[in-house]
């Protein structure tokens, strides 16, 4: 570890994406993502990148896929409104296997909303957002230290299974301060994206061999003349009106995520060992959630935390190893209940899930999710 | 047989193209290939293909970007130049060329293209403007005369139209241009000097759709809509030796603005330069 350091969490998105290798940056200023903007303009042509100030939201995740497809890794970073805005070519990205990393600090809506407040209101919008059937990987750090680390695993990923990878951060973890101690460079691991079409006979720039999911890229400008469409495409890159080849390729698209959740999808449980009542949380609102384990806790109470730290695919699998030990669930989430959906689903009618939500604006305090805990069990737990 | 120049340059697999018949796409897309081969053959000058990507949107003219066998990318409707932007930054060395229609660069895209000009990147943006939406059927677009009928216009446009060329110039651009079906030669020199132009180039080609901007104005076949263009859209030599009164109505094909602003790649670079020798710290500083 080097020494410690005082580091915002949007400074710490643009220094961990700096050292995964970030080398492009255009955006558009918006709060509470605006920080990450400013830091990417002094940082980049430090270390020999580039930022660009685009016009708005739907020319910045344009200039990055179009960065990304040209051999840089690249990064946008937005809130709700401009998340919204970057849908369309999301899907394109997803489409034409465009690595990328986009940031979404939410803040609380629905339209301009609560602008400076904090909010998870976009966890549904990053599964969903873009129309068509698509692959999706989100991750959602909770501390300042993890910001840096999981933004370094979200380019991994993108330059990986080649799909741009949403980074759902939140007003709280955005704007928070912490101490923290950076690892060093040498001991991180930076996925480099592979140069190079596909060795052997078949140089098409979309073959993908048997039993594997992604293509290899090769930017261009880099000898090999090739086509990258949003159209449904053949291995060749040039649209097909082929329902056949169509429907085989977005098969592939969802595969490459769904089949490899063992290799993309992490949580952190923190006293589940024994707990028999499990608060499940994500990002910045783990922060209260902790406190609050801790408190019941002293007070007797069995109860722990579990985190998913890739949001996207849920980590339903490993929520569903806990259910055996579990008397009950509590999901607390700053949002009207959006991850509660995925958790019911994956718990189905074996346990009672409970709910603890905000959509006004303001934090949810270890305070509130003491009271819910003391109400539940007032109520015994009745579904 | 296809000429040696389709062979050349063109995805001989992926022909005959799309577009109707009398459709004048196929001439702009000739026109580029034509300038970028006479760019390539010129021993003065050091361009090499695989430094052209060809990037494109949405609608009839951007199907040119998959016909043409260059890197090329078909992105989404109104984000060519946005996506071109990205590609040019990240590699400034690239010979980036969008081909863009009327609808994709002044309608949906139009904010794109007013920025692009302001900023002023080397990027070459060519507008295959036939006045209409074709691809959807034909709707009106901002460069369909006021007065005139479309799908969506069925009682005549309500709307005034835009000058794209003009609209470019007006928005910064250091080289706006304006070419047309009918006058080959001109154009492709007009596209040649737009590639050779360092800063943010922007041709207005005036192209034709006989199919649904023709037939609902009965401006007749595509024949007719090409000697209106021999008659009306004046090479600028001739155009200022014509009497003032001759030109009412007529419009000047040429260079309309050409300035020599810094270009954007370059003067990032310099800033990435100025902050490597003031020390700015790099990564290996934070240890």
């Amino acid at each position: 570890m080097s020494k410690a350091v005082l580091m915002q969490g949007n400074e710490a998105a643009v220094e961990g994406a700096i050292a995964a290798g970030m080398r492009f940056f255009a955006g558009y200023p918006i709060t509470p993502s605006t920080e990450i903007a400013e830091q990417s303009a002094v940082r980049l042509p430090q270390v020999g990148g580039k930022f660009i100030q685009m016009e708005d939201e739907l020319a910045s995740i344009a200039a990055v896929l179009g960065a990304s497809a040209a051999g840089l890794k690249a990064m946008t970073a937005t809130s709700g409104p401009g998340f919204s805005l970057m849908q369309e070519n999301l899907g394109y990205g997803m489409m034409a296997e465009i690595p990328c990393v986009v940031v979404d600090v939410q803040r609380a809506g629905p339209s301009t909303g609560l602008a400076t407040s904090p909010a998870q209101g976009d966890y549904m919008q990053a599964r969903w957002g873009t129309h068509g059937d698509h692959p999706v990987i989100a991750l959602s750090p909770s501390s300042v230290l993890e910001t840096y680390t999981l933004i370094i695993r979200a380019f991994n990923l993108a330059e990986k299974y080649r799909t741009p990878v949403l980074f759902l951060m939140d007003e709280i973890v955005g704007h928070m301060r912490e101490g923290v101690e950076l690892p060093r460079p040498s001991d991180l691991i930076i996925n480099q994206r592979k140069m190079s079409f596909h060795d052997g006979a078949n140089k098409q720039c979309y073959y993908v061999p048997e039993g594997q999911y992604v293509p290899a890229m090769k930017p261009f400008g880099h000898g090999e003349r090739y086509n990258i469409t949003g159209n449904a495409h053949d291995e060749s890159g040039f649209p097909t009106n082929s329902s056949e080849i169509a429907g085989k390729l977005v098969t592939r698209l969802l595969d490459k995520v769904e089949k490899n959740t063992g290799d993309i999808v992490r949580v952190e449980e923190y006293a589940m060992d024994d707990a028999e009542t499990a608060i499940v949380c994500f990002g910045g609102t783990a922060r209260a959630v902790m406190d609050a384990v801790l408190e019941a806790r002293a007070a007797g109470k069995r109860v722990g935390m579990f985190r998913p730290v890739t949001v996207w695919p849920f980590p339903a699998g490993q929520l569903r190893a806990r259910l055996p030990q579990l008397k009950r669930l509590l999901m607390v989430e700053h949002n009207h209940g959006q991850m509660l959906l995925e958790v019911q689903r994956a718990v189905g009618r074996e346990k009672p899930v409970d709910f603890l939500g905000r959509v006004d604006g303001t934090v949810i305090s270890p305070r509130d999710i003491l009271d819910k805990l003391n109400e539940m069990e007032e109520n015994g737990y009745a579904q | 047989m296809p000429s040696d120049l389709v062979h050349l340059y063109m995805r001989i697999d992926h022909l005959p193209q799309i577009w109707c018949p009398g459709c004048g796409n196929g001439v702009i897309m000739r026109d580029v290939a034509v300038a970028i081969h006479e760019l390539i053959e010129d021993p003065a000058l050091n361009f090499n293909r695989e430094d052209f990507v060809v990037v494109s949107g949405i609608g009839c003219s951007s199907r040119a970007a998959g016909y043409l066998d260059f890197n090329s990318i078909h992105t989404t409707h109104g984000r060519a130049i946005a996506f071109a932007t990205g590609i040019k930054f990240a590699n400034p060395k690239l010979h980036v060329i969008v081909l863009t229609g009327d609808g994709d660069c002044s309608a949906i895209g139009g904010n794109h293209l007013i920025h692009a000009a302001r900023r002023n990147m080397g990027l070459t943006v060519i507008a295959f403007n036939n006045n209409i939406y074709g691809m959807t059927g034909g709707q009106y677009s901002p460069t369909t005369p006021n007065g005139d009928r479309a799908t969506t216009a069925p009682y005549g446009n309500v709307d005034r139209p835009f000058d794209i060329a003009n609209l470019a110039w007006g928005a910064g651009a250091s080289f706006s241009a304006r070419g047309d079906v009918y006058h080959v030669r001109e154009t492709i020199d007009i596209i040649k000097q737009a590639i050779l132009h360092k800063g943010f180039s922007f041709v207005d080609v005036y192209s034709v759709c006989p199919t649904y901007y023709g037939r609902k104005n009965k401006k007749g076949d595509a024949v007719d809509m090409l000697k209106w263009q021999r008659d009306n859209l004046i090479p600028t030599a001739r155009y200022y030796s014509m009497p003032e009164g001759e030109r009412k109505g007529k419009k000047r094909i040429g260079i309309l603005a050409y300035n020599d602003y810094p270009e954007y790649t370059e003067e990032y670079a310099k800033v990435i330069e100025a902050c490597r020798k003031t020390g700015g710290e790099g990564e290996e500083a934070r240890e």
